[in-house]
């Protein structure tokens, strides 16, 4: 019935680790070839391997583990897909219903614990039940604002026989979030994008969430009015790197320009984005002089940290089609003197070229590694995951992505461990595609038994480990921020990385020296199947610009230099 | 509050700004709750409230509609206004809530609450508890030679009245029930 109830809701992919509580689907997942399973080393695995496929296919993800131990070691996953907002569904397995609450075999509280970090959960206690909620759940997990579900499925519900509900008769009415934006408030951010002098798009994770429409409305919207448009990490991609109003990625490691524009722009138009904390810096500090307009499908959003001007509760693709058909009705205006004044500015910051590095000597700067990579990937089909730390925010900065769903990283949640499954899960979507997780060596190593899976469905998954032997991103906080006290952030007793591939039949390739890196890179595309990427690089490298916590858009550090003077005096105070 | 752009009644816009700006004072607001009465669902509606860190003065939670399985929360909360429209959106995104009133700015509305009172004496103090009772239309429910259980029905601050009156004569044990409220009208 499972099984059945997977299919008619269209999964094609499942991924999961097989346990005691949950044989019985598992035998029916034997019986079958629609469905393809994907045995994974470990259930946080499975889970980011779902995500990293919800990610790139727009579908949400189906994770199948058992109870206890296995719903468990599911919690993490879980946890990051609901900050990301990942379409998830998570079927747990449980003790047989006449033994929950008597410390059986394997039993936990799944629904109690997982009920946090779920959008929500059920536990079927009869199979009357099942495939009704079954189908309630896919609803649940892809509607509104996208997020992990979880079903919790007792042994002898799995046995037991009854009816099965088709998804069409499934209960999903009390459940429809508002998809249409208020006509009033779209009608007073069109208003006021007319008039601005210093408007900017501020984009998020929503964007690509809500399909790929939104996407090429919100290219159409910003192209039509000549604004400028920055984007949060989670939503790169929705807008092309390589279009002509783009300002790059802002935030705590943003670039200059698209930071110094959202503190002194007169209009804030965000959508799908959400003011976290690592994107506001200072929140009493934050753009000051604007008037700031939210788009966003879940109303708890709105005024959560920012207070909002105009807000519009509703689907990205949904409102941004009546924003263009409201502008172009009243004439396409804009404030063109506005605007080009607007710009000459944004180009004055763009001169300060806040990316700017030096290669130089023997040692590969990690910076270089990175746009070596993305010189000799560009023209793939190329998928992106990051795990987390300073290598992701450099992916972030020197990766250029042109579509949506090409970017896999842990935003919300910054889960070390995240990047390898996710890649696992990206190829298995798209299995001719190039996909490369870049690494640090310590988040890669958090899940690095899902090698075991990539050699076994021989996917070539290119882990691209920027090694620094150290947990950089703690590393430069310890050195900017407490007073150079390097608390155990060192990577101790690290594997031979090339070794440690040909253990798994994969690929290793050790590469030191930048003369190498072009060819080292160039062999790892070619190779077909894993390959374990080992870049050693400048091990005291940091992350910039940045904006330290507590500090405001326009206070970022550039560069070693600028940091000399911000922080010494008064870096122990800041958190 | 028509200019404030919510209709009453209304929670489809309850994440909108409610005021001019974000105050700091501290508000004490009613709320009503329609959810499915499903296994969890009081345990998702207080993880919020705990994980969240906002506050719950009183809550009260029954059954109300059978067939339907529908219970209605009633939550007394504090919080500055920006923190009470967030519990609103953030009650308002759990999947078995259907509806989220605030009852304390949608027009006026009636709040009761129930309390059982033990309190215990002789002579003097007896009288004196029994009179106060009356005067505060509570009910004698049961009694014995050197004790009485009143109970008593009002709003919380009558409630906290008739306590404090009780305490010097002999109030030995309280139960109350929190908060059930309706609003005005139709």
């Amino acid at each position: 019935m499972v099984v059945q109830a997977l299919k008619d809701q269209g999964v094609d992919v499942v991924f999961g680790y097989p346990g005691g509580a949950v044989l019985p689907i598992y035998d029916e997942v034997f019986q079958q070839n629609d469905i393809r399973h994907i045995l994974v080393r470990h259930e946080q695995g499975a889970v980011h391997a779902a995500e990293g496929y919800a990610r790139s296919t727009g579908k949400p993800g189906v994770v199948l583990v058992t109870s206890g131990p296995g719903a468990t070691n599911a919690v993490t996953g879980l946890t990051d897909a609901l900050m990301d907002s990942i379409p998830l569904v998570v079927l747990t397995g449980q003790v047989p219903t006449f033994m929950i609450g008597n410390d059986a075999f394997q039993e936990a509280d799944t629904v109690g614990i997982t009920r946090p970090c779920t959008k929500h959960n059920w536990l079927v206690s009869d199979t009357k039940k099942l495939s009704g909620t079954l189908h309630e759940a896919f609803h649940v997990a892809t509607s509104g604002r996208p997020g992990p579900v979880l079903v919790d499925i007792p042994k002898d519900v799995q046995f037991a026989s009854a009816d099965y509900t088709p998804p069409q008769k499934a209960r999903t009415d009390h459940y429809q979030p508002q998809v249409k934006g208020d006509m009033d408030e779209i009608q007073e951010l069109v208003a006021a994008l007319e008039k601005a002098k210093r408007p900017v798009f501020y984009t998020g994770g929503g964007v690509i969430n809500s399909g790929p429409a939104a996407s090429q409305l919100l290219r159409e919207l910003v192209d039509a009015t000549g604004v400028p448009i920055t984007s949060t990490l989670m939503g790169l991609g929705a807008y092309p790197a390589s279009g002509k109003h783009w300002i790059g990625m802002l935030g705590m490691h943003g670039l200059y320009e698209a930071n110094m524009a959202m503190h002194d722009c007169d209009l804030m138009i965000n959508i799908g984005a959400r003011f976290d904390d690592r994107i506001t810096g200072r929140v009493d500090a934050f753009s000051p002089g604007s008037k700031k307009a939210h788009i966003d499908i879940d109303p708890s959003s709105i005024n959560k940290v920012i207070r909002t001007d105009i807000p519009i509760v509703g689907d990205v693709a949904h409102v941004l089609e009546d924003i263009l058909k409201v502008w172009k009705s009243r004439g396409r205006k804009v404030n063109r003197e506005g605007l080009q004044a607007w710009w000459a500015q944004i180009e004055d910051w763009k001169k300060v070229d806040c990316l700017a590095y030096t290669q130089s000597g023997k040692t590969i700067k990690p910076q270089h590694a990175l746009a070596r990579l993305e010189a000799l990937t560009k023209g793939h089909d190329r998928y992106i995951c990051t795990e987390v730390g300073q290598h992701q925010m450099w992916a972030a900065q020197y990766l250029t992505f042109e579509d949506p769903n090409r970017w896999m990283t842990s935003g919300g949640l910054g889960t070390m461990g995240y990047g390898f499954p996710a890649s696992v899960g990206v190829q298995i979507a798209h299995p001719d595609a190039l996909v490369i997780n870049v690494a640090g060596e310590a988040s890669w190593l958090m899940n690095m038994q899902e090698l075991g899976t990539a050699a076994q469905y021989r996917l070539p998954v290119k882990q691209f480990i920027l090694n620094n032997e150290r947990l950089g991103m703690v590393r430069q906080w310890q050195e900017l921020l407490h007073g150079e006290r390097y608390s155990h952030s060192w990577s101790e007793a690290l594997p031979d990385f090339v070794k440690l591939a040909e253990a798994f039949g994969a690929k290793g390739i050790l590469c030191k020296d930048p003369a190498d890196l072009d060819d080292a890179i160039m062999e790892m595309i070619n190779y077909d199947g894993p390959v374990l990427f080992d870049c050693l690089v400048e091990k005291h490298e940091n992350c910039f610009p940045m904006i330290p916590s507590g500090e405001p858009h326009n206070k970022m550090l550039l560069g070693e230099a600028s940091t000399k003077d911000a922080i010494g005096s008064k870096g122990a105070v800041m958190v | 509050m028509s200019a404030l752009k919510i209709k009453k009644g209304s929670n489809k816009h309850s994440a909108y700004n409610l005021r001019p700006t974000f105050s700091d004072t501290i508000e004490s607001h009613t709320l009503a709750i329609v959810v499915d009465n499903e296994p969890g669902v009081l345990a998702r509606v207080i993880g919020l409230f705990s994980g969240r860190g906002y506050n719950i003065d009183s809550l009260t939670v029954a059954e109300i509609d059978h067939q339907g399985h529908q219970s209605r929360i009633t939550i007394v909360t504090t919080g500055t206004p920006q923190v009470i429209e967030q519990i609103k959106a953030q009650l308002g995104r759990i999947v078995p809530v259907h509806d989220v009133h605030d009852l304390t700015v949608e027009g006026a509305s009636v709040e009761r609450e129930l309390a059982l009172l033990k309190v215990a004496g002789e002579g003097e103090k007896r009288v004196e508890a029994l009179r106060l009772a009356d005067i505060f239309r509570a009910n004698v429910v049961d009694s014995t030679l050197d004790c009485f259980v009143f109970e008593i029905t009002g709003t919380p601050d009558k409630i906290d009245a008739f306590a404090d009156l009780m305490r010097p004569l002999g109030l030995s044990e309280i139960a109350r029930t929190g908060v059930a409220a309706l609003p005005r009208g139709r």
